[in-house]
C-alpha cells in the first residue's frame, strides 16, 4: 500500500467509525467528547479543554420511527437523524453538546435533546456588519466558556485557547491546500476520499489531522499531474453524503473541484485573525468574517457570485446544488442563486440529500444525463 | 365631520385596512417611500420617518383568505421556491415577481389582474426581524437583492435563556440606532426624533387597546369571540405605530365592555368548553375552523398568536432597552420553558380547557416545539390538547375531516374533564 492508500485509508476508517475514534481517545487521554451540532461553533474552545470536539451531522439509512413522536416529516433530513440517534442514545457518550441556532429547526431541536448529555445553547448575531454584533457573541462565548468549565471540570485558559487557536488555523490552512490539491489530482483524491479527509477532521484532534493531511498533500505533489478527462464540478449546500452517493460521482468521471458545503469548506473558509484583541473577541470575529453561507445573514445575496467566481477560477464545468431535504435556509438562498447561475450561463443541477434513503438509482440517472449534457 | 364617524368597529377595520395600502399606493404615486416590513419588526423608525408600510405576512394573509394563493404559489414555484420554504414567503416572493414584471415591462401579467390581493406598491427599502423566524430573514434578503433595495435587518437573538439578558437588549439598541442611521441615509435627511417620540406613544396607544380586547375574553361566557382578534390583528400589525389602530380598537373594546354590560355574549348562551389556539389561523379555512368548533360550542377565548403583538413598552426610555425587550420578548423566541409559561398564562387567563395546535407546515418555529409544549403544559395544568395538520396560506395541507375529528375528540375530552369536576 503506497503512502497515500494508507493515510486515505487511516481517514476513511476515522470517518466510518466515529464511536470507535471517541473510545480510543477516552482510552489514550482519560478524557471524553465533546459534540457539536451543526453547523459553526468557537471549537477551539473545546480542543482547549482536552477533550475532543466531535461534529454531530446524523446517520446515513437509518429508519426514522422514535423521531416520528418528536419532528413532523417535513424536519429536515439530518434532524430527524440526530433525533432518532438522540432517542436511542447514541449520544449519551457525550460529556456535553454545544449548540448553536442559526435557523429556526435548530432553535426548536435546542430545547428538546433527549439525550443525557447536557447542552449548551448559544446564539449567533445575525447583523454581523455591527461591533455590537461582536460584543454580543463575545458574552455568549463567555457563557459557553463558563459552561463548559462546569461540565467538564476544566479551566479553559487564555494559553490554552490560544494554542487551540493556531491549531485550528494550522488545520484550515492545510484543508483549503488540500482542496487545491485534490482539484488538480482528482485520479488520486477521489470523491469519497475527498469527503473521508474533510469528514474524519470531525472526530481526531486537529492536530493529528493537520499531520496526516499535509503528509498526504506531500505525498500528491510529489506525482505528476494527470491531465483529467472527466468532468469537473463546484459542489455546494449542507453536506454530500453518503459514499454510495459520492461513488457515483466516481462512476461517471466527475471530479469536485471545489465545495461549498457547510460540512466542509465553509468549516475551513475564515481563519481567527491575528490582532491585540483577546481570544474570545477574535473567534467572534470570525463569525462577522464569514460569507456565502444560508445560516450566516447576507442582504447582498453574495453566495451565487461566489459560486460563479469559484466555477471561473477552478475551470469547471458546473455547479451541482446538494439541497438537503426540507431545510429550509438552503432552499430560500436556491432561487436567487438559480436566476444567476442561468443568467450567466453555468450549467447548474440540484440533486436532494435525504439522510434517510438507501437507493440512489434517481440521482445516478440525473448525474448521467447531467454529464452526457455538459 | 370625518369619514369615520358613527363607524362600528368592524367597518373601521375595514376602512383603515384599506386606508393603510391607499396610503401606500398615494405614497408611491407622490414619488415618497414605500417600505415592505416583517409583521413584527418595529415599525416606529420608518413611520417617524413618515415612509408609508406594506405588511407582507398579512398581505400574503388576505390573499390565502380570498382563495387567491394558489396563483402566486405558482409564481414562486417558476422561480425555484420549494414548496418547503413558508407559503407566507412563497405567496409573497410570486406577487412580489409579478409586480417586478409588471414594472420593467409596463404590463400586468395575467395572474396580478385576476389576483384577489390588494393591489399593493413594490417596496423602496425593506425591514426585517427575527423575532418570530430566521425565515424572516432569508425571505426579506431574497426581496431585497431582486429588487436591489436595501433591507434593514433587526437582529434580535434566540433567548435560550430567560428573562432576557441585558447584552442582548444593548445589542439591539445599538441596532436601532444603526437603522436609524441607514434610514437617514435612505431618506437623504436627518431622523426626526421629535416625531419618533410621538410615535412611540401612538404605538403604545394602540397596543393598550388592543390588550383591552385580548381582556375581554377573561370573562365567561366571553363577550369576545376569539376568532375576531385573526380579523382586528391585521391593524395591529400593518397600523400600530399610526392611529388607525388606536381608533378602531378602541371602538371595538369599548363595544365590548358595554356588551359585557348588557349581557350579551359572542355565543349567546352557547359557550360549552373554552379552547386555545396555538399558532397561526388556517386562513384559507378560516371560517371551517371557526364553524366546526362554535357547532360544538367550543369557543376560543385565548391565543398567543395574536399576544405577540402585546408590545409594551417605556416609551420614555432613552435608552431603548426597555423597547428592545418588547421586541425580543417574543415567546416563540425564547426556550421552551418560557414558552410553556406564556401559553399556561392565556390558558389561566382565558379559563380555557383545553388546547388546539396547528402543525403548520410552513412554520417549522412554531411546530417543532409543539409536543414537547402540549405536554409540558399538560403535566402542568392536566388540560388536554390534540394537534391538527395545516398551513397558513396554502390551503392544500389543510383537511378538513381531520380538523373536525381532532376538535370533536378535543371537546369531548374536555367535556369529560368538566362534568368530572362538577361531580
Ligand atoms: S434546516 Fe438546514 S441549516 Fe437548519 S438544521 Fe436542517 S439542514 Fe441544518
Ligand atoms: S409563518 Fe412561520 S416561518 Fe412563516 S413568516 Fe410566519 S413565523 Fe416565519
Amino acid at each position: 500500500m503506497s503512502r497515500v492508500e494508507a493515510i486515505l485509508t487511516q481517514l476513511k476508517d476515522v470517518a466510518a467509525n466515529p464511536a470507535k475514534a471517541l473510545a480510543d481517545y477516552k482510552a489514550e487521554t482519560g478524557k471524553g467528547a465533546v459534540g457539536i451540532m451543526p453547523v459553526y461553533a468557537p471549537e477551539e474552545m473545546i480542543h482547549a479543554t482536552g477533550f475532543l470536539p466531535m461534529g454531530i451531522w446524523g446517520a446515513q439509512g437509518k429508519t426514522i420511527s422514535q423521531a416520528r413522536t418528536y419532528l413532523p416529516p417535513f424536519a429536515c433530513s439530518i434532524m430527524q437523524q440526530v433525533m432518532e440517534l438522540q432517542c436511542e442514545g447514541a449520544y449519551d457518550e457525550l460529556s456535553a453538546v454545544l449548540f448553536s441556532v442559526p435557523c429556526d429547526t435548530l432553535k426548536c431541536l435546542s430545547q428538546k435533546w433527549k439525550g443525557t448529555s447536557p447542552v449548551i445553547v448559544f446564539t449567533h448575531p445575525q447583523n454581523r456588519g455591527l461591533e455590537a454584533a461582536n460584543q454580543f457573541l463575545v458574552t455568549e462565548y463567555e457563557l459557553v466558556k463558563a459552561q463548559l468549565e462546569k461540565y467538564l471540570g476544566v479551566k479553559i485558559t487564555n494559553v490554552a485557547l490560544e494554542n487551540s487557536i493556531a491549531v485550528y488555523n494550522e488545520n484550515r490552512v492545510a484543508m483549503r491546500e488540500f482542496v487545491e490539491v485534490a482539484a488538480e489530482y482528482p485520479q488520486v483524491i477521489d470523491a469519497v476520499s475527498r469527503h473521508a479527509v474533510f469528514k474524519s477532521r470531525q472526530f481526531m484532534l486537529k492536530e493529528k489531522h493537520t499531520e496526516l493531511v499535509k503528509e498526504l498533500i506531500a505525498e500528491v505533489k510529489a506525482m505528476p499531474v494527470e491531465p483529467w478527462d472527466g468532468k469537473k464540478v463546484v459542489v455546494t449546500g449542507i453536506m454530500l453524503e453518503p459514499n454510495e452517493l459520492l461513488d457515483i460521482f466516481n462512476e461517471f468521471k466527475i471530479a469536485i473541484v471545489a465545495d461549498d458545503l457547510a460540512q466542509e469548506s465553509r468549516q475551513i473558509r475564515v481563519d481567527v485573525l491575528d490582532s491585540e484583541e483577546g481570544p474570545l473577541y477574535r473567534l467572534a470575529k470570525v463569525w462577522q468574517q464569514m460569507y456565502g453561507c444560508s445560516l450566516a445573514t447576507d442582504t447582498k445575496k453574495g453566495r451565487g457570485k461566489m459560486l460563479i467566481n469559484k466555477t471561473i477560477q477552478t475551470g469547471a464545468d458546473a455547479i451541482i446544488v446538494a439541497m438537503m431535504k426540507f431545510c429550509d435556509p438552503e432552499e430560500w438562498d436556491y432561487p436567487v442563486m438559480f436566476r444567476e447561475f442561468e443568467e450567466k450561463g453555468i450549467k447548474n443541477l440540484t440533486i436532494e440529500v435525504d439522510q434517510e434513503v438507501s437507493s440512489f438509482e434517481q440521482i445516478k440517472t440525473r448525474l448521467q444525463s447531467f454529464v452526457e449534457m455538459m | 365631520m370625518s369619514l369615520t364617524q358613527g363607524m362600528k368597529a368592524k367597518q373601521l377595520l375595514a376602512y383603515y385596512q384599506g386606508k393603510a395600502d391607499q396610503d401606500a399606493r398615494d405614497a408611491k404615486a407622490r414619488g415618497e417611500l414605500v417600505c415592505w416590513s416583517a409583521s413584527v419588526a418595529p415599525p416606529e423608525f420608518c413611520v417617524a420617518m413618515g415612509i408609508a408600510m406594506i405588511y407582507p405576512e398579512t398581505h400574503s394573509a388576505g390573499i390565502g383568505a380570498r382563495k387567491g394563493a394558489l396563483d402566486m404559489l405558482e409564481v414562486a414555484d417558476r422561480k425555484g421556491y420549494n414548496i418547503d420554504c413558508c407559503s407566507y414567503g412563497r405567496v409573497n416572493m410570486g406577487y412580489m415577481e409579478c409586480l417586478k414584471e409588471a414594472a420593467i415591462t409596463g404590463v400586468k401579467p395575467e395572474v396580478l389582474v385576476n389576483s384577489p390581493a390588494a393591489d399593493v406598491p413594490l417596496p423602496d427599502l425593506v425591514i426585517t426581524c427575527n423575532n418570530i423566524c430566521n425565515t424572516l430573514l432569508k425571505w426579506y434578503e431574497n426581496v431585497a437583492a431582486e429588487l436591489d433595495i436595501p433591507c434593514i435587518v433587526i437582529d434580535v437573538p434566540f433567548n435560550h435563556t430567560m428573562p432576557v439578558p441585558e447584552y442582548a437588549k444593548e445589542y439591539i439598541a445599538a441596532q436601532f440606532r444603526n437603522a436609524i442611521a441607514q434610514l437617514e441615509v435612505i431618506c437623504g435627511r436627518p431622523f426626526d426624533y421629535k416625531k419618533f417620540q410621538d410615535v412611540k406613544n401612538q404605538t403604545q396607544r394602540s397596543v393598550y387597546h388592543w390588550n383591552r380586547i385580548a381582556s375581554m375574553s377573561q370573562y365567561k361566557p366571553s363577550p369576545l369571540n376569539g376568532f375576531d382578534l385573526f380579523n382586528y390583528m391585521a391593524l395591529i400589525v400593518a397600523c400600530r405605530s399610526l392611529d388607525y389602530a388606536e381608533i378602531t380598537f378602541k371602538a371595538f373594546a369599548d363595544e365590548l365592555e358595554e356588551n359585557l354590560k348588557a349581557g350579551l355574549y359572542a355565543f349567546k348562551g352557547n359557550e360549552k368548553t373554552r379552547v386555545q389556539w396555538e399558532g397561526i389561523a388556517v386562513w384559507p379555512h378560516l371560517g371551517h375552523t371557526f364553524k366546526s368548533l362554535k357547532g360544538l360550542g367550543a369557543i376560543m377565548t385565548g391565543s398567543a398568536y395574536p399576544a405577540m403583538w402585546d408590545l409594551s413598552y417605556d416609551a420614555n426610555d432613552e435608552t431603548l432597552h426597555s423597547m428592545a425587550e418588547a421586541y425580543t420578548r417574543t415567546y416563540i423566541n425564547t426556550c421552551l420553558e418560557n414558552k410553556a409559561n406564556v401559553l399556561m398564562g392565556i390558558m389561566e387567563r382565558g379559563q380555557i380547557d383545553g388546547a388546539i395546535y396547528h402543525l403548520n407546515r410552513s412554520c417549522k418555529l412554531m411546530s417543532f416545539l409543539n409536543v414537547e409544549t402540549g405536554e409540558m403544559i399538560k403535566a402542568k395544568n392536566g388540560k388536554p390538547y390534540v394537534s391538527f395538520d395545516g398551513d397558513q396560506t396554502d390551503p392544500r395541507t389543510f383537511a378538513p375531516a381531520q380538523f373536525d375529528t381532532r376538535v370533536q375528540a378535543l371537546v369531548e375530552m374536555m367535556e369529560a374533564d368538566i362534568a368530572a369536576v362538577a361531580e
